[in-house]
């Protein structure tokens, strides 16, 4: 199943999957409009993702209330852990806790192997409900 | 053809040594690559400080519904005036990796306003560089986020 994606998604070229176990895996190629020094990703394109493997999470699970609420992100802290090479980018997230008010979610982005993470983010968002 | 990683070099030493300014440095290295997708162009900048912007753009939306633009942009942006802001502090022209970059988003920025992102280093190591600053939408009293970062310097290549 495919998700709707923001344009700003688009634009990177991001597509959404899910992989045996239903998770949201997204994934991103290499081009020259997410390089940042040569021969690697820059890290704007990668907190890119990593946010919106947040968000495509966060409302999938979401969408199993009746009045799905709004989820505004309030911080956002990424952590870069290895340089991102000139290849296809995965990532995923865990719903760290999703509450009354707030959701906690950390993202993964990996290339050759998920145990190898290039980066990840925490991210934590207010739900408003009506 | 962008440039490779050599000519990156000889042109960040050129910024250190006085020998680029500040936007001309900006627009030989940043019309290209991701920075090519935002648009972001040069802004202002001081001793410790640079200021960068983009214009508004559809293709930058994260939620159809109410134009509001997505946090990667605005991180990109601030990644940018990071590295710039710390080689202006500095004095050292080799590239830096960002280690972590924490944002928190004070209130969306308007649809259709421009974004400028407003970063200094204000404190430097050996190894790291530390940055803070802020991003705003039209009015700097009034910040759409405020960011910190750490990022570590590369040995000469």
């Amino acid at each position: 199943m495919t998700m709707i994606l923001p344009p700003y998604a688009n634009a990177l070229g991001i597509e959404s999957a899910r992989d045996e176990n239903g998770r949201i895996v997204l994934t991103m190629p290499f081009g020259p409009h997410v390089q940042g020094r040569p021969n690697f990703l820059h890290g704007g394109a990668i907190a890119g993702l990593l946010e919106i493997a947040a968000f495509a999470t966060l409302w999938d699970a979401l969408s199993e209330e009746e009045n799905r609420p709004q989820a505004k992100p309030i911080t956002v802290t990424t952590d870069y852990m290895r340089g991102g090479r000139e290849r296809l980018t995965y990532a995923a997230a865990i719903i760290s806790r999703l509450g009354q008010r707030m959701a906690n979610i950390e993202s993964f982005a990996w290339q050759e192997s998920e145990d190898k993470p290039i980066a990840a983010a925490r991210m934590n968002f207010l739900l408003v409900r009506d | 053809m962008p440039p490779d990683q050599k000519d990156i070099a000889a042109i960040r030493e050129k910024l250190v040594s006085g020998e680029l300014d500040p936007r001309a440095f900006f627009n030989m290295l940043n019309q290209h690559s991701h920075n090519g997708l935002i648009g972001v162009q040069y802004v202002a900048n001081a001793d410790n400080w640079v200021e960068l912007a983009f214009d508004y753009d559809e293709k930058l939306v994260g939620d159809p519904k109410t134009g509001i633009l997505a946090s990667g942009p605005i991180i990109s942006l601030c990644d940018m005036a990071s590295g710039m802001c710390i080689m202006l502090t500095t004095g050292k022209f080799f590239q830096t990796v960002t280690i972590d970059l924490r944002v928190d988003y004070l209130r969306p920025a308007k649809a259709g306003h421009r974004v400028t992102g407003h970063m200094e280093c204000y404190r430097h190591t050996k190894n790291v560089a530390f940055v803070r600053g802020y991003a705003h939408d039209g009015d700097a009293d009034s910040p759409i986020a405020n960011v910190t970062g750490t990022f570590m310097f590369l040995a000469p290549q």
